[in-house]
């Protein structure tokens, strides 16, 4: 008996069928909409036959842009799920006063703040950072893939099994309830024993893998693959701000998977890192996780910053004002950003002379920042601006990142911090930059590269229409949460007892549903413009009369990017290449030497999730099993040598020629 | 790399192509190189961590007492030779000759097993004196500091040996000739952070 038991362990470990949440009507009403949404789905790919197609030429890709279109997927339907853990928030919050307990249990708040942070951080910050990135970076350099076309395949399937994890989450088991960067001692073992903060652990350490390899790739990338003339000071400042948030990546996910290794020696050996007893030092989590999270930051908005610079100066019709004042703007934020990681907890106590040093380099970044702003404000001075759905997006950013920023300054000021530490005024202030910055950028970039990716523009009603939800909707959302903050309400409270402060949080509930009309608006108009895509063909390659090398290609671009390497001279190379009368040739082109698709990517990055999930559960013998099987796969992959192939030059001049001829005769 | 020039006074469409296949310098070396610099401020984050946790004995056994000094400089010295010997299958490579790579390949891999085997015993003998790695934070941070590094030396065997058979398999091709300049580069590196570990753990750690 005892030693049937202790095989039941050996295979699942802690799993039974009390992890899963059938007493909980929300999740079960949950699983129930997945399980039909999923199963409808899957029976549409079946009925309509695409496996086939979809293993082919999106799952086995290694063409960088259907990997930058899968990130942006990814990223998509990983906001979809963060907010419907906000609005969940919301509406607790705006209930829960009084006698009023609101509708979530404490232990099911927790998950749902902890998640809400970690899915939009991890999961729709960085996909779509990095999916922006992969689409457009190497279109820019004049290049046909990145350095490492596998790699990147690879990348994007553990990031995908990252979120595949966290979802997992929600239907088997629990969360953690500790807050987006869980600290210890809460996340030690003795305080929170359950599977949530194991989820946590092996999600970011499978997605932390994917983003660091990435990062590697797209270094290597631009400092090796960049077309020939385009020197440094040549490249584009979406490429730039690219390249110094890859260094970024190298430079701080380390120390992600490193702290996340402590965090789990803790838990699963009985260690003493940041325990309570024999030794242990919490506050060292604290700074390490840190240390990564800070540059984390700049991570997501310096491509952001990079995205704004090209939308400014197309929309503009002119030339980005100050470009190597823009270059040395990003360069010393990327060294900054990794001096100024203590303002996150001036109340550790580390004393007057450390807090005012981060303090004082906190507020330095701010100068390279505001440089910035200036240099868009003085892009678009006399330019002939044409107010396209981006540029809204654009300006929208402007007014909203400069009141972030500002709010941003404050807190750096170590006085100040120690009241509005841990407050609502906090909350406010990251959302401000982050939902101004990143999200409003997203959007802004979506837009702009649409008709790229697609061969068709988005529908202009609909994009003007989630725009202002998601602006006016910020506001309305976070503006009362600075003052709840100021008045020294904290983060994270399910229930509050002063009735005279209900009404701030029903006003952030409304701004919150106008955030969601917005996010229901962009997939409405994602909807429309695939129904109108007649209407909205861009067959020139150029929709917007851009500036640089990616307005060069055909829409969507061809498998091999260009036919013939382009040939840099200046920053704005395609506008150079236009004002100069450049026409395509039509004979003369080459086979192109291109990589070969392969199963490799999902093959690892599934047998990782399978992994990562039998060490969540403490399943030791699936976990040994997938280990070795890891290795094996691993080693499999380092036997292939035959990686590529030549697209013959037939192929190449029917491409080329289609392209020509359908140029043609939108501009006949 | 690339190289600026000026646009000719005239251009035409030919200036703003290159006509024939443009070739792009393989970036692995310098790849490998960016993902030992990540590995290197793992082993920064887990050195900073040791060091913060040096003192932190919790009434437990401490380094000083327990260390043994000859043997951890005989393993050393096994680790450092494995080096040189990395370095002369590298020669052996430059030189074209297989069997020689593949024979200085193979001691390298033994003088590396020698190593873990040593630190195996090491860490045994630690154990059975009391000071675990749940023992206290010191002993944790000192285990997961000299583990880490076990651990990458335990995988650069296993792909030693990997390499190993895929010379076998196909001789010294240039993708082959790659792989053993990264294993060179990864094995080097472990020197390199072995040394630190020598000096900050052990020598450091026997006289506080």
């Amino acid at each position: 008996m005892s030693e049937q038991f202790e095989l039941s362990k050996l295979i699942f470990g802690r799993l039974s069928w009390e992890s899963i949440p059938l007493h909980d009507p929300i999740l079960l009403a949950t699983f129930i909409v997945v399980v039909i949404g999923g199963g409808a789905l899957v029976g549409a790919l079946t009925y309509y036959k695409v496996w086939g197609y979809l293993w082919r030429e999106w799952i086995t890709s290694i063409d960088h842009k259907r990997i930058g279109v899968m990130y942006m997927i990814l990223g998509i339907v990983m906001l979809l799920r963060g907010f419907a853990d906000a609005i969940m928030m919301r509406i607790h919050q705006a209930m829960a006063f009084g006698d009023a307990t609101g509708y979530l249990p404490p232990h099911h708040y927790d998950q749902i703040f902890t998640a809400h942070g970690v899915i939009m951080i991890f999961f729709v910050a960085m996909p779509f950072v990095v999916g922006l990135m992969n689409y457009i970076v190497p279109l820019q350099i004049g290049a046909r893939d990145v350095a490492f076309p596998f790699l990147n395949n690879l990348s994007f399937w553990m990031t995908a099994a990252g979120a595949g994890l966290v979802m997992a989450s929600l239907f088997i088991g629990e969360f953690a309830k500790s807050g987006w960067l869980a600290y210890p001692p809460l996340t030690g073992i003795l305080q929170s024993p359950g599977v949530g903060v194991d989820y946590y652990i092996w999600s970011l350490q499978i997605a932390g893998v994917g983003t660091l390899l990435s990062g590697i790739n797209f270094v290597v990338t631009i400092v090796k693959m960049r077309a020939p003339g385009m020197t440094m000071m040549k490249m584009p400042v979406f490429v730039w701000t690219a390249l110094c948030t890859n260094i970024l990546i190298v430079a701080a996910f380390p120390v992600l998977t490193a702290v996340m290794t402590l965090l789990s020696l803790d838990r699963y050996l009985g260690m003493n890192f940041f325990t309570n007893d024999l030794g242990g030092n919490a506050m060292m989590y604290v700074n390490l996780i840190w240390i990564w999270g800070h540059p984390e930051v700049y991570i997501l908005i310096l491509p952001i910053f990079g995205v704004f610079s090209e939308i400014v100066s197309t929309y503009s019709g002119k030339r980005l004002f100050g470009y190597s004042s823009m270059v040395y703007a990003t360069l010393v934020i990327t060294i900054l950003s990794y001096l100024v990681w203590l303002h996150h907890f001036f109340t550790m106590g580390s004393g007057a002379t450390v807090n005012s040093f981060f303090g004082i380099t906190t507020m330095i970044i701010s100068i390279p920042t505001g440089a910035k702003i200036f240099n868009w404000l003085f892009t678009m001075y006399r330019g002939r601006i044409v107010f396209d759905v981006p540029m809204l997006w654009t300006v929208g950013f402007m007014i909203t990142f400069v009141v972030g920023g500002m709010t941003g300054v404050l807190l750096a000021v170590p006085p100040a911090d120690f009241v509005l530490h841990n407050s609502l005024f906090l909350i406010a202030h990251f959302h401000n930059v982050i939902i101004g910055g990143v999200v409003f950028g997203t959007f802004a970039a979506i837009t702009y590269w649409y008709p790229k990716v697609t061969g068709y523009k988005l529908d202009p009603f609909w994009g003007k229409a989630s725009f202002w939800c998601w602006f006016i909707g910020f506001y309305l959302a976070f503006m009362p949460l600075y003052l709840l903050g100021f008045m020294g309400v904290t983060r994270r409270m399910s229930h509050f007892d002063d009735p005279s402060i209900q009404i701030w949080f029903q006003i952030a509930l409304g701004g919150a549903v106008l955030i969601g009309i917005g996010i229901a608006c962009f997939l409405i108009q994602l909807y429309v413009s695939y129904k109108k895509r007649d209407s909205l063909r861009d067959e020139t390659g150029d929709p917007w009369n851009g500036r640089t090398l990616e307005w060069s290609t055909s829409s969507p671009p061809p498998q091999y990017n260009f036919a013939f390497t382009p040939r840099v001279y200046d920053n704005d190379a395609w506008w150079q290449m236009k004002a100069n009368g450049f026409v395509r040739p039509s004979t003369g082109f080459m086979p192109i030497h291109m990589p070969k698709n392969t199963a490799a990517g999902i093959v690892v990055a599934g047998i990782s999730a399978v992994f990562g999930f039998a060490m969540i559960w403490h399943m030791w013998l699936l976990g040994g099993l997938s280990f070795a099987a890891l290795l094996i796969a691993i080693i499999v992959h380092t036997f292939n040598y035959k990686r590529d192939y030549y697209i013959p030059v037939e192929e190449v001049e029917k491409v080329e020629a289609e392209f020509e001829a359908k140029r043609n005769e939108v501009l006949a | 790399m690339s190289h600026s020039t000026a646009l000719p006074a005239a251009p035409d469409s030919f200036d703003f192509l290159v006509r024939e296949e443009h070739h792009v310098a393989n970036g692995t070396l310098l790849g490998f190189w960016l993902y030992l610099m990540s590995d290197c401020l793992i082993f920064a984050a887990l050195f900073a961590t040791y060091s913060v946790l040096s003192q932190s004995y919790a009434g437990g056994p401490t380094g000083a007492e327990l260390f043994d000094l000859p043997l951890v400089a005989l393993n050393t010295s096994f680790l450092l030779f494995s080096s040189i010997t990395y370095g002369f299958a590298m020669l052996q490579m430059q030189q074209g000759k297989l069997k020689g790579t593949m024979i200085w390949l193979a001691i390298t891999g033994i003088f590396g097993a020698a190593f873990l085997g040593l630190e195996l015993f090491e860490f045994y003998h630690l154990i059975h004196e009391g000071a675990t790695p749940q023992r206290s934070a010191y002993w944790s941070a000192f285990f997961t500091l000299v583990g880490t590094h076990g651990l990458h030396v335990t995988f650069g065997i296993i792909w030693l040996i990997t390499l190993l058979v895929q010379l076998r398999k196909h001789g010294l091709t240039v993708p082959n000739r790659r792989r053993l300049f990264c294993l060179s580069m990864f094995w080097h590196f472990l020197d390199v952070v072995w040394i630190g570990v020598f000096t900050i753990v052990y020598l450091m750690g026997s006289m506080s």
